[in-house]
């Protein structure tokens, strides 16, 4: 088996007022975090559809996850309640179909919680990784 | 195809430290629609951004990506450049590749290969980035206030001074709102209607300055720079051209028991009545509540006494619609209802008062000329206890009160306390406090010399029970720093009761798409950078709406907002985000799912004709966006199921091309 | 309860058309055998005597069918509604999708809708004609002579686990409106939530893999009615005419039922038509099932314009990581 030198591909979904923000904090202080993670600016999680979600993991992504606003904190005032309802339905229904529930996660990182976005990346891919490759929601076709 | 330039930073050694800047450079070289790429010490210098504007030129280029720091710092940088070199500023796109990459990875083949994909992302991003133009749209050059207390009358003198027309509404009879009621005002004890009432006069007599008072604000529709408001404009049964405020109509009014509300209900007025002396307008109002006439059709007394005819029984509510540029709200606040603090027999003895109901008692115009005498019985107080935060600051979760300290108490008690003492020594006077927070200008100052100078007794501690006992007031409480319990008898008790928003602010927040905290205080853009301004363009925050403040603090506020609208009214127009929104009509079902999760109205529905079949027409209902109003969440992107709704510069496909290239 | 009959729908029908009221009537039609009951639409009392059916097969949920005819056909439609389709009606009409005031509906009592497939499992195949005059059907058979069946032996699914007897919108009604029902529909749900993550997946691969993407559950579903499907889009990012393996598969029917979660209204028309007997309506219920969970009980299309579970929050909503803790303590 090849686990030790599994890299996964993480796609995270960062909005811009707060957890990218975040994440730029997180690297003013030079907090690491692996390389695996990939981050995606939108400007409110709330722009995040299931079909990204889906098409990160048809591609490749072995875990995805969902950055935005403490709820309350949400610079459109609502946009991360939303997304909160509208990824506990889609996260529940991919439970539903068998697929690894920690494969996705939604976090709520403020501009300055530059550690809790490294802290979080760490768990996540740690998490990922330790269920292996995305095997329930791949496209051979797009593997390599 | 795009024309693709990749701009590589080094930042210094920031990114060239840990990411081959020139392999990135290479490799992105090979990525569809890049025809130039290159790497440079440091890409936001001068020399940085011509190499940018040169290259545009040389290789004539369509888009730019900048494989550098943060967008959050050079975005803007660059798109100046892209509109200097003449492309549009929106087909730049930023490769992160300092924050999320040379400072969080520490092995340079690690940083490269990760700093590649980053760019490859930012390619596919701006292979499908369109050129973008704000949006423009004009601004009604008039604002309204709502509220006409002394932030609301503030911020009006303040927008009108600087030549704009003001209309300010007022639910009540008169304008001045809470600081007419007041006596004193701390620190330095002028007394509040000499210096209020000079600036009711002002605004009131403003060339640009209406005021809608007995009105309210009924809806609201439109956009910064563009609301359209109706106004209802309560009947008050006097013509308010004809009355002259002369009185005589009061005087002769034959229903004399109603409560006068001015006064906290401790004396009563007349159904007709002018709120007080000073009030602005100055004329009368029917209570239609009270009033003989109005209720059995059996009196029109005021009527006859009435010399200019202004009275006028069939006086109906008018509407007003007006548009305006800017709206500042200026709701003010109220006491908490004391109902659920039994424990200091508010109900059960009229010698319990609030606060509030004390600057009546001691205010000259109030119920009793000014004398300090006992409501019950009209007797001098000898000793009165003071009890602080009641109402405020309360556990989170606590049946009762707010969690939030109400900022004026600790200085309108020592205010209180002092004048007692003052005017009349031979009381005893006790304050009971939990901490006495005395931040700002002379305040410290002013509430030691109430203990230094006047005596007054403050005791660290709450008062756990009030029993009326007698023509006493028993006061149970406790003295935290002796650690013992104290028995006071009491003649007077006077609650420092929370201060609480207006109830009318909460339907009014829906009215203007503005949030509020969930003790509905309005929600500031930004609690330190943009305090009076609320989250929704155009829309103001003025004095205690947004939280509990003094009147220097309302003041400077008021100014604030004031300094903002004017800011926004001396625009021609307003220049929008060009990253909204926007349906096709040709997919859009007009379900209205957007519709509902769009939290600043930005989408309304019109009957759109399409060609049919046979050279018919077919209607069909579909959204459209208002762009001036659109701030680009993007939350109906993903409410809308057939995906007529994109968002602009974050489009559906340029999202999936970012996740296609960062899994590729 | 009386039995409602076709000739009563028809009298009533040509009564409507006769009169003036509406133009056309919405209906169910004949087909070749008595289970292979259509869509109709009728424009005269001879049509409507030739081909009109109202009867135990009389499954298709007629609501989605307004938009199209509304827009094409003058003057008002009859429509025949049952229970569940009023639901699907009043959840068009919060969409927008059709004018109320060009649509004159008629509520039908429904004593539920049987299924041939149930049908065929016990009488065999070649089923030439089936009497359901009475509770027991009487099914001739090519094979097997006639065959008598208890009617609740093989009721469709949907009408096993009916949850409403209700008619929620009419301008007059044929026959009785019941109630609501508490039924067992999300026990199945229930039971799949109770497997293993690996049997569930197994389930469903299953499932899903004889999925031939003929599109009928899509174009049966009175909730699917986008005007260009984001599946058919090539802008769409997802355009996908069949699948080409399981993923694809998979993301069909998750992005479809997330389309319709909180607009659907658990009619069952999706599992009803897919003609490889997926059982699509267990993905809709688990939608339905956790948003009542998570935001309170909601039932689509109980009321026009109400405000769906995804179109709506609270400031206290439960978190996406707190969904499957609240079911490990569940269990």
């Amino acid at each position: 088996m090849q686990v030790k030198e599994y890299k996964p591909l993480i796609v995270a979904f960062c909005c811009n007022w707060c957890s990218y923000a975040g994440a730029d904090l997180a690297g003013n202080n030079r907090l690491s975090y692996p390389a695996e993670v990939k981050i995606i600016k939108v400007p409110c999680s709330c722009r995040v559809n299931p079909m990204f979600i889906l098409r990160a993991f048809q591609r490749g992504a072995d875990g995805v996850i969902i950055c935005g606003c403490h709820p309350g904190d949400c610079h459109y005032t609502s946009g991360n309640y939303y997304t909160r309802r509208r990824m506990a339905a889609l996260f529940s229904m991919f439970d539903y179909l068998g697929i690894e529930k920690e494969r996705t996660r939604v976090e709520w990182v403020s501009a300055a919680e530059g550690a809790k976005f490294a802290a979080t990346m760490n768990d996540f891919v740690e998490k990922v990784v330790s269920l292996g490759e995305n095997k329930r929601l791949e496209d051979l076709r797009c593997k390599k | 195809m795009q024309r693709i330039g990749v701009f590589v930073c080094w930042c210094g050694s920031n990114i060239a430290g840990t990411v081959d800047v020139k392999a990135v450079a290479a490799a992105l070289k090979n990525e569809p629609g890049v025809v130039f790429s290159t790497d440079y010490q440091y890409m936001c210098s001068q020399a940085g951004q011509n190499l940018i504007k040169d290259s545009v030129r040389e290789h004539k280029l369509t888009g730019i990506v900048v494989c550098s720091c943060s967008p959050r710092m050079h975005e803007v940088t660059f798109r100046k450049s892209a509109a200097a070199a003449g492309i549009n500023p929106y087909m730049v796109e930023i490769a992160n590749i300092r924050e999320q990459c040379s400072w969080v990875h520490k092995e340079m083949p690690v940083g490269t290969e990760k700093a590649i994909i980053l760019g490859k992302a930012a390619v596919a991003k701006v292979n499908l980035n369109a050129p973008l133009t704000p949006g423009e749209s004009p601004v009604t050059k008039r604002a309204l206030v709502i509220g006409g207390g002394i932030a609301g009358i503030q911020t009006a003198l303040d927008i009108a001074d600087a030549g704009f027309k003001v209309d300010i509404v007022e639910k009540k009879a008169t304008i001045g709102g809470k600081m007419a009621q007041l006596d004193k005002t701390f620190p330095t004890l002028d007394c509040a209607a000499c210096i209020l009432t000079p600036k009711m006069v002002d605004v009131a007599q403003h060339d640009n300055v209406r005021i809608f008072s007995y009105s309210d604000v009924e809806e609201v529709k439109g956009f910064v720079g563009n609301f359209t408001v109706k106004i209802r404009k309560r009947a008050r049964y006097v013509d308010e051209e004809k009355c002259t405020g002369c009185g005589a109509c009061v005087e002769k009014c034959p229903q004399r028991k109603v409560p006068n509300e001015f006064n906290l209900g401790m004396d009563n007025r007349k159904a007709i009545y002018i709120p007080f002396a000073q009030a602005v307008p100055k004329v009368a109002t029917i209570d239609p509540n009270y009033c003989t006439m109005l209720k059995t059709g059996k009196c029109g007394v005021c009527s006859k006494f009435c010399e200019v005819g202004a009275i006028d029984y069939k006086q109906k509510d008018q509407i007003i619609e007006e548009k305006y540029g800017a709206i500042v709200v200026a709701t003010g606040f109220n006491p908490i209802s004391m109902d659920k603090f039994d424990e200091y027999a508010y109900s059960q003895s009229k010698d319990v008062i609030t606060s509030l109901e004390f600057e009546r008692l001691t205010n000259a115009a109030g119920p009793t000329a000014g004398k300090l005498l006992r409501p019950s019985d009209g007797k001098h107080p000898e000793k009165i206890v003071f009890v602080q935060c009641v109402g405020s600051r309360c556990a989170a979760h606590a049946e009762k009160g707010k969690e939030y300290c109400s900022k004026i108490c600790c200085m309108y008690t020592a205010k209180h306390a002092m004048l007692i003492r003052d005017k009349y020594p031979d009381t005893e006077v006790y304050v009971f406090y939990i901490d006495v927070r005395t931040p700002g200008k002379n305040f410290d100052e002013f509430q030691r010399r109430a203990v230094e100078e006047y005596g007054v007794h403050y005791v660290k501690g709450m008062v756990g029970k009030i029993t009326p006992e007698g023509d006493k007031l028993k006061v149970r409480a406790s003295d935290l720093i002796a650690n013992k319990q104290i028995n006071i008898d009491a003649d007077l008790v006077v609650l420092a009761a929370a201060i609480e928003p207006d109830k009318s602010a909460r339907s009014l927040a829906t009215m203007l798409t503005a949030s509020m905290d969930t003790n509905d205080f309005f929600t500031e853009a930004h609690p330190k950078l943009r305090p009076v301004e609320s989250p929704t363009a155009g829309v103001f925050l003025s004095g205690t709406c947004q939280g509990p403040k003094d009147i220097p603090e309302t003041v400077s506020q008021a100014g604030a907002a004031a300094a903002k609208v004017i800011g926004l009214l001396a625009k021609d127009k307003l220049t929008g985000n060009p990253c909204v929104a926007s349906s096709d009509p040709l997919m859009c079902n007009g379900c209205s799912s957007c519709e509902r999760v769009c939290p600043y109205g930005a989408i309304t529905y019109e009957d759109k004709e399409f060609p049919g079949p046979n050279r018919t027409v077919k209607i069909r209902r579909v959204a459209v966006v208002n762009p001036a109003v659109c701030q680009g969440c993007g939350a109906c992107t993903v409410a809308c199921p057939s995906g007529a709704m994109d968002l602009n510069g974050f489009k559906n496909m340029q999202i999936m091309a970012e996740v296609d290239a960062i899994c590729k | 309860m009386q039995k409602i009959t076709t000739q009563m729908l028809v009298e009533r029908a040509t009564a409507l058309l006769n009169n003036g009221t509406v133009s056309a009537v919405l209906g169910w039609k004949k087909g070749e055998y008595d289970y292979d009951v259509t869509p109709g639409v009728f424009k005269s009392a001879e049509e409507l005597s030739e081909a009109f059916v109202y009867g135990d097969f009389s499954a298709a949920n007629l609501s989605k069918y307004l938009i199209k005819k509304t827009d094409s056909i003058t003057g008002k439609i009859l429509v025949f509604l049952k229970p569940c389709d009023t639901y699907s009606f009043n959840q068009l009409l919060t969409e927008h999708r059709f004018n109320r005031e060009s649509v004159y509906a008629v509520g039908v009592q429904c004593g539920g809708m049987v299924d041939i497939d149930k049908i065929k499992s016990i009488a065999g195949d070649g089923v030439l004609s089936v009497d359901y005059s009475s509770d027991e059907l009487v099914v001739s058979t090519l094979y097997n002579g006639d065959v008598k069946i208890e009617k609740s032996r093989v009721l469709a699914e949907r009408c096993v686990n009916c949850k409403s007897k209700k008619h929620v919108a009419y301008d007059e009604l044929l026959g009785e409106s019941g109630e609501e029902i508490s039924s067992g529909r999300f026990d199945e749900v229930e039971r799949l939530e109770s497997m293993t993550p690996d049997e569930r997946f197994a389930f469903w691969q299953n499932e899903l893999s004889r999925c031939i993407r003929c599109n009928a559950c899509r174009d049966a579903c009175p909730a699917c009615t986008c005007e260009k499907c984001v599946f058919d889009n090539p802008n769409s990012g997802v355009e996908n005419k069949s699948p080409a393996n399981s993923f694809e598969e998979q993301m069909f029917h998750i992005i479809r039922a997330f389309h319709v979660a909180g607009r659907c209204t658990d009619c069952g028309e999706c599992s009803r038509v897919c003609p490889q007997n997926i059982p699509l309506h267990l993905l809709n219920r688990k939608f339905i099932k956790d948003m009542n969970d998570f935001y309170g009980e909601y039932q689509a299309g109980a009321e026009v314009g109400s405000r769906a579970p995804l179109v709506n929050y609270t400031a206290e909503d439960i978190e996406p990581s707190d969904v499957f803790n609240r079911r490990g303590e569940d269990a």
